[in-house]
C-alpha cells in the first residue's frame, strides 16, 4: 500500500469526488439491470472505503494490471461486485461500456464477481466466508518470498457469521501476516434485517483484539477516518483489522439504514430521487 | 525418482499416504513454487521430514480446512502449486464448497489431496471413510480425479502433479502392507489408462486398492475359461476415451470395480460414457453399496462388501450366465 502521504483538503475533495461519482454509476448500472435488480445498500455503504482505497492507497494500475507486484483487493463480500465495477471504472480500469455491461446476459460483470484480472478483478467472490483466508494466502506468499505487496480484504458485517472468517483471523495472527487488512463495513444489516435480530455478533474489535490483531474502529463513511485508518496500519506482526462503522445505503435518504435495500430494484421515481440527492451531496 | 521392486516393497510396507509425504521431500527439489498445506495431519501424511526440510514451502492450517483451501487459492493465484492435505472425508466434503468455487471456478493451480479414502479408516468408522469423494470431486468442472493403484501409481502421481497446472483430486486408499500392482517403472500419465492384463471377452475396469483385487479376479476367472482384460483407470477424470472405445470394439462385457459408493465414482463416470457413446456394452458396477456400513478391520470390511477377488468372481461369473455369454 502507498502509506506515505497526507491527506489535503484538495486530496479529501477528490475521494471525495470520487465516491459521488461511484454512487450515480451504481445507480446507473441498477437502472441498467432493471429488473435484475442489485446490492444498492451493501454497496453504497462501502462507497467510502473503496474510494479511499483506489484514490491512493492501494498500488495497482490499469497501464498494468498484472504486475506481480500489485496490492490484492479482495472483494470478500461478493454481493456487493457493483461498487468495486464502479471503483474500477472510475480509477480507469474499467470502460463505460464495460461498466454499462453490470449484469447482462452472458456478460463478465455479473451481481458476484468473476475472477477478471486483467480488469483488476482478483478473484470470484460471492460465496460468503471465503475472502480473507484468500487474501491471507496471497498475504502469506508475500512474506515468504519477500514480495513487495499487500492484502486488503473488505468483508461484511454479516458475512462474519461465516465460522470460516474466524478460521482466517487466527492463520493471519499466526503467520504474522502484517501484510493484510480487513475491512469489516459493519452496515448492521444483512438480507433478512438488522444484524443484532438475525445474528447478534460478539464485539468486533474486542474479537479481533483477542486473536492477537491491530484494531481500529473508524467511521467508514468519513474519508478523513477512512484514510487514516489506512495510513495508520502497522507493520509490527500483526494483521490489521479497520471496523468501519457505515450506513447501509449511505447517500440516499430513503435508502439509509432502512430494511429492504440489501437487493432491489429501482422505480423510475426512487431513480430521480436518488440521482437528484447524489448529484448535490459533497459526500465528504 | 527411481521406480524399482524393493522400492515398490518399502513403499507398500509404509502405506500410500506415508509415502506421499515421503516422496514429496524429495520431489520438491527444483520446485520450489511448491506448498504444502495441511489441517494438522503432517504425521498422518508422512510430512515429518518434509515440514523440517522445507520450512518455507510448508503451512499448517490447523483444523480448519475451509480456510486451508481459500488459502491455497490465494497462494495458487500468486503464483504456487499448492497441495492440500488431510483426510479423504474432510478434503471434500467439509470444503466442497470451497473447492468448487475458489480452486474449481477460478482453475487454481490447487491439488487436494484425500488421504485414507475408501474404508482404509477400518475401525474409525464411516465419520472417516471417503465414500463419496470421487463423486463430489468429478462433479467439479476441471477437476482432474486420480485414484492410484498402490504406492509406486501414487509416487508417479505426485511426481505428476509436481508438473501439472490446475486443480487435481488424489485419492489415497490403502493401508500398511498395500498390495503392489507396480514392480518398477512404467509410463504413468494423467486420463491415460493401463492396460495390465490383455484378454478377449471381458473387461474389467478399476482404480485404487481394487486394481490389484481386479488382476487376481482374472486369474480365478480363467480358471473357468473366461479371459479378462484388467485396466487401471486410475484417472477417472478426463476418463481414457481412446482406450475406452478401443475396448468397446472387442469387450462387449465391462465390469467396473471401485472402493467407493457406488453412485458418483467410477462406475457412474463409465455408465455415462456408455451412455453418451451409445455403445454395445453390458456394463456392472460393483463398489460400496448406498447406505453407511459398519465399521471394522479393512480386510473385515473388503470380506463384508463383497470386494474381494472371490466375491468380484462370483459376481461376475453370475452376470455372465444372466447374459448368457
Amino acid at each position: 500500500m502507498n502509506l506515505q502521504w497526507e491527506l489535503t483538503t484538495e486530496k479529501q475533495h477528490e475521494i471525495a469526488a470520487f465516491a459521488r461519482r461511484m454512487r450515480l454509476d451504481m445507480l446507473e448500472m441498477m437502472k441498467h439491470a432493471g429488473a435484475n435488480g442489485a446490492h444498492i445498500g451493501g454497496a453504497f455503504s462501502a462507497t467510502e472505503i473503496l474510494a479511499v482505497l483506489y484514490c491512493g492507497i492501494l498500488k495497482v494500475s490499469p497501464q498494468n494490471p498484472l504486475q506481480p507486484e500489485r496490492d490484492r483487493f479482495i472483494l470478500s463480500k461478493g454481493h456487493t461486485a457493483l461498487a468495486l465495477y464502479s471503483a474500477l471504472f472510475e480509477a480507469g480500469f474499467l470502460s463505460q461500456e464495460e461498466l454499462m455491461g453490470f449484469e447482462d446476459n452472458a456478460g463478465h460483470f455479473s451481481t458476484h464477481c468473476c475472477k477478471y484480472q486483467e480488469k483488476g478483478i482478483e478473484l470470484s467472490s460471492g460465496s460468503l466466508g471465503l475472502g480473507l483466508g484468500y487474501g491471507a494466502g496471497c498475504a502469506l506468499t508475500a512474506k515468504r518470498d519477500q514480495r513487495d505487496y499487500d492484502c486488503v480484504v473488505l468483508l461484511g458485517d454479516g458475512e462474519c457469521n461465516e465460522g470460516s472468517v474466524w478460521e482466517a483471523v487466527q492463520f493471519a495472527a499466526k503467520y504474522h501476516l502484517d501484510n493484510l487488512v480487513a475491512v469489516v463495513d459493519f452496515n448492521h444489516q444483512s438480507l433478512d434485517g438488522f444484524t443484532v435480530d438475525t445474528m447478534p455478533i460478539a464485539n468486533f474489535a474486542e474479537v479481533f483484539a483477542g486473536f492477537g490483531w491491530n484494531v481500529v474502529k473508524i467511521n467508514g463513511n468519513c474519508i478523513p477516518e477512512v484514510v487514516d485508518a489506512f495510513l495508520g496500519v502497522q507493520r509490527n506482526g500483526k494483521p490489521t483489522a479497520i471496523i468501519a462503522d457505515t450506513l447501509k445505503g449511505k447517500g440516499v435518504s430513503f435508502m439509509e439504514n432502512t430494511v429492504g435495500w440489501h437487493h432491489t430494484v429501482l422505480t423510475p421515481q426512487q431513480y430521480e430521487e436518488a440521482k437528484a440527492e447524489l448529484e448535490v451531496a459533497n459526500g465528504i | 525418482m527411481e521406480y524399482s521392486l524393493s522400492q515398490a516393497m518399502e513403499w507398500s510396507r509404509l502405506s500410500s499416504r506415508k509415502v506421499f509425504g515421503r516422496v514429496l521431500d524429495e520431489l520438491v527439489s527444483g520446485h520450489p513454487e511448491c506448498v504444502v498445506i495441511v489441517a494438522d495431519v503432517a504425521s498422518s501424511a508422512g510430512l515429518e521430514n518434509f515440514a523440517k526440510n522445507h520450512p518455507s514451502q510448508f503451512v499448517n492450517a490447523g483444523i480448519a480446512e475451509a480456510n486451508m483451501l481459500a488459502v491455497a487459492t490465494g497462494m495458487a493465484e500468486t503464483g504456487k502449486n499448492v497441495f492440500v492435505v488431510t483426510f479423504a472425508p474432510f478434503a471434500s466434503m467439509r470444503c466442497f464448497e470451497v473447492a468448487r468455487t475458489y480452486v474449481g471456478y477460478m482453475h487454481a493451480n490447487v491439488k487436494i489431496v484425500g488421504l485414507a479414502s475408501g474404508l482404509s479408516m477400518g475401525v474409525g468408522g464411516n465419520t472417516h471413510f471417503g465414500l463419496e469423494d470421487v463423486a463430489l470431486m468429478r462433479a467439479i468442472p476441471g477437476m482432474t480425479v486420480i485414484c492410484p493403484a498402490d504406492c509406486t501409481e501414487t509416487v508417479k502421481a505426485v511426481e505428476t502433479a509436481l508438473n501439472f497446472q490446475g486443480p487435481m483430486y488424489i485419492r489415497l486408499t490403502g493401508v500398511n502392507g498395500n498390495p503392489i500392482v507396480y514392480k518398477g517403472d512404467y509410463d504413468f500419465a494423467v486420463g491415460k489408462g493401463v492396460v495390465l492384463k490383455e484378454g478377449s471377452s471381458v473387461a474389467v475396469l478399476a482404480n485404487g486398492l481394487m486394481v490389484n483385487e481386479s488382476l487376481r479376479v482374472a486369474k480365478l476367472l480363467s480358471r473357468s475359461g473366461v479371459d479378462a482384460t484388467v485396466v487401471d483407470l486410475h484417472t477417472v477424470k478426463p476418463l481414457d476415451e481412446e482406450l475406452l472405445l478401443r475396448l468397446a470394439a472387442t469387450h462387449h462385457t465391462w465390469i467396473t470395480v471401485e472402493e467407493h459408493s457406488v453412485i458418483g465414482g467410477l462406475g457412474a463416470a463409465i455408465t455415462e460414457f456408455v451412455r453418451d457413446h451409445q455403445l454395445p456394452v453390458k456394463l456392472k458396477a460393483l463398489g460400496l453399496p448406498d447406505q453407511f456400513g459398519p465399521s471394522g478391520s479393512y480386510a473385515y470390511l473388503m470380506d463384508y462388501h463383497h470386494l474381494t477377488a472371490k466375491a468380484i468372481a462370483e459376481e461376475i461369473t453370475k452376470f455372465l450366465q444372466e447374459n448368457n455369454q
